[in-house]
């Protein structure tokens, strides 16, 4: 089965729910998009941008003194914490950016929860030329300032946005009511493997490079398929990038992380498939975290990335499937991997990863010396540097 | 015959046009809002388009945000509004239409739903996030229990999609009359007037138009660009937050409307006269 299906949805899940303002808008997205997939000077120019700008190919970094000090199954680091900006964020923005441009967009809107997709889509707006503005929860700004100050280098306008919850799901909101109202010149550059379709599909396709190299790179390494995937799962781009490559290898387990903050209680993670039920949010019908009314609820993580109240249609879809498994780790979990990850190899991890470098402490003993994990170490930790600070009680 | 659609043949027939004001459910509070629909139907309210409140209104802009907020802080839940609804058909023969997100539909149970809300007296329902492709469960479900869905058109649609709308709306047309969200600044006429020919073209089914609309001048210039009827929502919604904890919110909530309305009624027979 090819998903999603012509109306965008995966299964059960994802669609089009969106303001009928949108929907020419989306279908002329979905109409450019399947021209450049096919456009052979589109993707050579793709090819070029992620080669020379970003510094692609990411290298895939066995990660020596973590394995041993674990004991079990070799740990390979997906190293997209070395792309341009600092995460794998920017695969997607350059090209949805680049994609704007084809169609003839001057402008682009983002949203943004830890700056890092605001960043990103900052950098490659600068790039190309293009207008930029990234909307940002009030709570995000104050907890990000080194972010809102980096996009205002690169030229973007960031909007506080000030209602709600203050954070990634009222940026969401935002930015859609921006590209609602000025959808003539505007693209908006979603950020995730979310949204309406054809969003989920083609942020997808921009991020599945990572599953592409990290599998060319591991039969080099390893001479065979690993064994196990693991990444952490906020909207879900990072995961779905690294695992679709090998969705369709049998032997390859696939394992999703979730924050799960303080606990499953209402309001105090973000382990959309552990505590969420099925609904429709910003355009796509997934599992969502939401009271017995609809309304959705507060979430917590104590990385904003991960910190979301819906999970994007295509994991829905595996998870029912059975085909990807999802777990979650709690927020001293993920400070624990952190600052083991820092002191044994040298990486600080974004905080979002060190979710998935959790669950690999875990994983690797369980599955034994002769096999092998790739964990998608999607980001770096710099920008988390402060808020670990203030976490440890470390004045600066 | 639906109650929607008797009330525009009746209108139809007086050369009047349909006054349709939005307000939210429970903002402040339900007793409130009964009491303002109560109102405002004597002040010239034809067809009552009523709020429940969701945490995420992506097709409101901040007035209709604001008010969502407030009716969600007092619990404001959709049965409580389905229980409104049953309350004031007791005392009211006006069209009832309700405007809300999908989620909340979709969570109650989209057949539960449009059962319940026949069953309190519901007329209609407009769901901005929902368009006629997602609603493959909700329509033919609502024509069973005789509600009227009813969709939009905006400005960005395409011939094909008037065309798909208008055959799938039921009750009337809701034209989006600018690129925008509610409350935004009123939109250019002469693509309002465009528009409203375009739908007549390819629909004999009521067109009324809403986004942008905030004074009676507009609303009669609106109706003299062919519409069927007029929604004002945010800045009815305004008017009340000007006086929410005041005695007054109900007296000038009923005022604008009958401003509003009076409006209308110079626009009908202007254009009746052409």
């Amino acid at each position: 089965m090819i998903i999603p299906d012509k109306k965008g949805h995966f299964g059960a899940y994802g669609g089009k729910f969106v303001p009928e303002t949108l929907m020419p808008a989306l279908s002329e997205l979905e109409k450019a998009y399947l021209a450049i997939r096919r456009d052979k000077e589109f993707q050579d120019e793709l090819a070029y941008y992620f080669r020379e700008f970003i510094g692609r190919p990411t290298p895939l970094y066995f990660a020596r003194r973590l394995t041993e000090h674990i004991g079990g199954a070799k740990i390979y680091l997906k190293r997209e914490d070395l792309c341009h900006t600092g995460a794998h964020k920017i695969n997607n923005s350059l090209a949805q950016v680049l994609l704007a441009r084809r169609m003839g967009k001057t402008r682009v809107v983002a949203e943004t929860g830890a700056g890092q997709h605001g960043v990103a889509t900052a950098t490659a707006a600068a790039m190309f030329g293009l207008d930029c503005e990234v909307y940002m929860g009030t709570d995000d700004v104050v907890r990000q300032s080194l972010n809102v100050f980096r996009m205002k280098l690169l030229g973007s306008i960031v909007r506080p946005v000030d209602i709600g919850s203050k954070t990634l799901k009222d940026a969401i909101n935002e930015a859609l009511r921006d590209w609602t109202t000025n959808v003539g010149s505007t693209h908006y550059v979603m950020g995730t493997v979310f949204g309406p379709h054809p969003y989920p599909m083609m942020v997808r396709d921009f991020q599945s490079v990572i599953g592409r190299e990290a599998r060319k790179q591991i039969m080099k390494l390893a001479g065979r398929l690993p064994d196990a995937l693991v990444a952490c799962v906020g909207g879900g781009s990072n995961a779905m990038g690294l695992f679709y490559e090998f969705l369709r290898d049998p032997l390859v387990s696939m394992h999703g992380i979730e924050a799960g903050g303080l606990g499953i209680e209402k309001g105090k993670h973000a382990a959309r498939f552990a505590g969420g039920s099925l609904g429709v949010l910003q355009g796509s019908k997934t599992y969502v975290l939401q009271d017995a009314e609809g309304q959705i609820e507060l979430t917590h993580s104590v990385s904003a990335g991960l910190d979301y109240a819906a999970v994007g249609p295509e994991h829905a879809y595996y998870h029912d499937e059975g085909r990807i498994e999802y777990t979650y780790a709690m927020d001293d979990e993920a400070m624990e991997a952190f600052d083991l990850l820092s002191r044994l190899e040298g990486i600080i991890p974004a905080l979002e990863s060190a979710h998935a470098v959790a669950y690999c402490l875990k994983l690797a003993p369980r599955l034994g010396r002769d096999k092998n994990i790739i964990v998608n170490l999607s980001g770096r930790g710099d920008k988390d540097v402060m808020q670990v600070a203030k976490i440890k009680g470390v004045e600066l | 015959m639906s109650r929607i659609k008797n009330t525009f043949r009746k209108l139809k027939k007086k050369g009047e046009k349909a006054l349709i004001p939005y307000i939210m459910a429970g903002d402040p509070d339900l007793a409130t809002t009964k009491a303002l629909i109560l109102e405002m139907e004597k002040a010239g309210c034809d067809i009552m388009e009523l709020g429940a409140p969701f945490s995420d209104p992506l097709a409101d802009g901040p007035t209709i945000q604001k008010a969502d907020l407030r009716a969600l802080k007092n619990g404001t839940s959709l049965s409580d509004v389905l229980g409104l609804v049953a309350d004031v058909r007791k005392e009211s023969a006006i069209p009832l239409v309700l405007m809300t997100y999908y989620n909340l539909i979709f969570n109650y149970g989209e057949e539960r739903f449009v059962s319940d809300a026949h069953a309190a007296g519901l007329d209609g329902l407009i769901l901005p996030d929902l368009p006629p492709e997602e609603a493959g469960v909700l329509i033919p479900a609502a024509k069973e229990a005789g509600l009227d869905t009813i969709f939009l058109i905006a400005p960005t649609s395409t011939d094909e999609r008037i065309r798909l709308v208008s055959r799938l709306s039921q009750g009337f047309i809701y034209y989006v009359s600018l690129t925008g969200v509610t409350g935004s600044a009123f939109g250019s006429q002469s693509s309002i007037e465009d528009a409203v020919r375009k739908i007549r073209a390819v629909s004999d089914k009521p067109v009324s138009v809403g986004f942008g609309i905030s004074t009676p001048e507009q609303a009669a210039e609106v109706a003299g660009m062919g519409a069927d009827g007029v929604i004002v929502g945010s800045a009815l919604v305004k008017v009340m937050e000007e006086h929410l904890g005041s005695p007054e919110l109900i007296p000038r909530a009923a005022g604008f409307v009958k401003a509003l309305k009076q409006g209308l009624r110079g626009a009908g027979r202007s254009e009746s006269a052409r």
